[in-house]
């Protein structure tokens, strides 16, 4: 809508008269003072204070609105910051002013006390759960999926049949073989690779296959006028052109291997590892430490991603996606 | 279709390769009985005797196919034992989740792709929302639920619904942001309102996109309900089904459950698939 306007405008100039033009800017206020008002009406006598809260949560939207109006190399990170801290703000607030239960919902300072206190049991769970099965199983999974592609595209005929079937693997649950794995490797981190090498492969076979399909005829054709062998054209034309492909099929697995290797701890594990510490916690009623070990959960997650974009950057800084 | 015949050969080469794995698997089961009786056998006993283990390693096809035939047809839909009556405890979650997921994904997309403050602030929290393995906190979810008194069908689709709001949302970001500049800048000859852009360029243009992320949601969203079903246990569904299967070792009931599973999975992503294809050609849209 407003797309087509130049956003070089100076913070200052952005009035309230050009934000109350956007119908986005009214509706959203609309929204807030309804939220107030909902508040005001539902909360118990003594807790109707905490509907000022609103007040920040508007007041930092609108400076992201205005903030958001700007070109600029910064406006990338900052607007989303402010978002995040005015979330964490706002949760740590609503749930103490509130006095919601432990149980429930536990406040970011106490999942930072639970984080900092138990370090040494969060960084043995962390070994055991992501150095031990996930990067193992990732590394096998997404090894053996890459060959594999290597291996039959040579030939066409199982391509075809291939394809349509990894399509189709990739879409069923498969965490379910999970209480299989456990059964044939036993308790410690082997099942959990087994799970994670499987969860990983298909994802991986499939955007590989594509990816090497992904160079044109022209210049496939043109290795030919150079006479170069069938290696020759895989390795310096068809992979890097694959790599594309492949980092979507890395980056998809990451997630993907994190979450098959605490759910299979779920089935049976030592007495280590961050399922294994996830439903213990629970049935302990302890959220705050289990919220502990979901920030480290996420936060290796986050990092895992963040590694192989990192890596993708640089190998594929040919790619349209990665110029600027 | 002239992909059938390499589709049929994978197939049956994946069964042969399913029959052979049976087959090494429990043989050694096989010969441990065998030497504890003292008797000799060759492999001419042991193969016929892998085939129809009660607790196989690895049960073979025929034993699956066997075990959710006598589960489906031959059970009462009504009875705990059947496979339908768990099946349908999964899909109605998995359903209702998917609605909602979708519902969400949709609302999210068109508020990113309309205001340029929520595009810069939410957009990064969505993707940073999916690196949380949130499936591997799902019986946690469904804990805290539950003692805030949400539980059952409610609290399983909230599962599916978180997980399968994501594919959505960034495949519908990206559909409605399809249109280029030449049919934006057409509908502005026009002088058309924000609503005609949004209802007569941008939806349309999406609806590629949308069915591409929905099969990707409903298939990620049977999973978020079968592990929401892990930790209530008896209450059944695929999952309840699979961790009675390990807690009492019947390893034929995690494996029907799971190719039941499977096919769901299949059969709701062929359905989006049919959907699509009758909807895209009306529109003119199908390659």
């Amino acid at each position: 809508m407003k797309q087509t306007e130049p956003r070089t405008v100076a913070l200052r100039s952005v009035r309230w008269a050009t934000l109350w033009g956007q119908l986005e800017f009214r509706l959203f206020l609309l929204a807030g003072v309804a939220v107030i008002v909902g508040a005001l009406m539902l909360l118990p006598e003594d807790k109707k204070i905490v509907a000022v809260l609103a007040l920040p949560w508007l007041i930092a939207w609108r400076f992201n609105m205005a903030l958001s109006l700007l070109e600029g190399p910064g406006i990338k990170y900052v607007v989303p910051t402010i978002f995040g801290v005015t979330l964490l703000f706002l949760w740590e607030r609503l749930v103490t002013d509130l006095e919601v239960p432990l149980v429930i919902l536990p406040a970011p300072s106490a999942i930072w006390g639970a984080l900092t206190t138990n370090l040494p049991i969060l960084w043995v769970d962390f070994v055991q759960t992501v150095l031990k099965s996930v990067i193992p199983g990732y590394i096998m999974g997404c090894g053996a999926a890459f060959l594999t592609a290597i291996a039959i595209d040579r030939l066409p005929f199982l391509q075809r049949g291939l394809l349509p079937i990894g399509n189709l693997a990739a879409a069923l649950p498969i965490v379910g073989i999970a209480p299989i794995m456990v059964m044939w490797f036993g308790f410690d981190w082997q099942s959990k690779a087994a799970v994670v090498v499987v969860m990983c492969f298909f994802p991986m076979l499939v955007n590989t296959m594509e990816g090497l399909q992904a160079s044109e005829n022209m210049q496939r054709d043109l290795m030919r006028t150079y006479a170069a062998s069938y290696w020759q054209t895989l390795l310096k034309l068809r992979l890097p052109a694959a790599f594309p492909f492949v980092f979507n099929g890395l980056k998809l697995c990451t997630t993907l291997a994190l979450i098959g290797a605490i759910v299979a701890e779920f089935f049976g594990t030592p007495i280590v590892g961050m399922g294994f510490r996830i439903s213990t916690e629970i049935g302990r009623m302890a959220l705050d430490m289990v919220w502990a070990e979901i920030t480290v959960a996420a936060l290796s997650g986050s990092l895992f991603y963040g590694l192989i974009s990192l890596i993708e950057r640089s190998v594929t800084f040919w790619h349209p996606s990665q110029r600027s | 279709m002239r992909s059938i015949l390499p589709i049929a050969t994978v197939c049956i080469a994946i069964m042969a390769i399913w029959y052979v794995g049976a087959v090494f698997l429990n043989a050694q089961w096989e010969r441990d009985q065998a030497e504890r009786a003292g008797v000799e056998i060759g492999w001419a006993e042991i193969i016929p005797a892998t085939m129809v283990q009660e607790r196989p390693v690895l049960p073979a096809p025929h034993q699956v196919a066997g075990e959710i035939w006598k589960t489906t047809v031959e059970k009462r839909i009504t009875s705990k034992r059947s496979l339908v009556y768990h099946g349908w405890i999964t899909l109605s979650a998995t359903l209702l989740g998917f609605a909602m997921g979708g519902a969400l994904g949709i609302a999210l997309a068109v508020g990113i792709v309309h205001n340029r403050a929520m595009d810069l602030s939410v957009m990064p929290w969505i993707i940073a929302s999916q690196t949380v393995p949130i499936l591997a906190v799902a019986p946690m979810i469904i804990v805290v639920l539950y003692n805030i008194g949400i539980s059952g069908l409610i609290a399983k689709a909230s599962i599916s619904a978180y997980l399968s709001f994501f594919p959505v949302a960034v495949g519908m970001v990206k559909g409605l942001r399809s249109p280029d500049r030449m049919q934006l800048d057409l509908m502005r000859t026009y002088n058309a309102s924000a609503w005609d852009v949004f209802w007569k360029l941008r939806w349309p243009s999406s609806l590629p996109y949308l069915f591409t992320s929905l099969k990707i949601a409903i298939a990620i969203a049977l999973v978020g309900a079968i592990i929401g079903e892990l930790p209530t246990g008896a209450q059944g569904g695929f999952g309840s089904r699979m961790l009675n299967g390990s807690y009492y070792g019947q390893v034929l009931i995690i494996w029907s459950a799971l190719i039941g599973a499977a096919i769901c999975a299949g059969l709701m992503v062929g359905v989006i698939g049919v959907v699509q294809r009758i909807t895209l050609s009306r529109m003119g849209l199908a390659r």
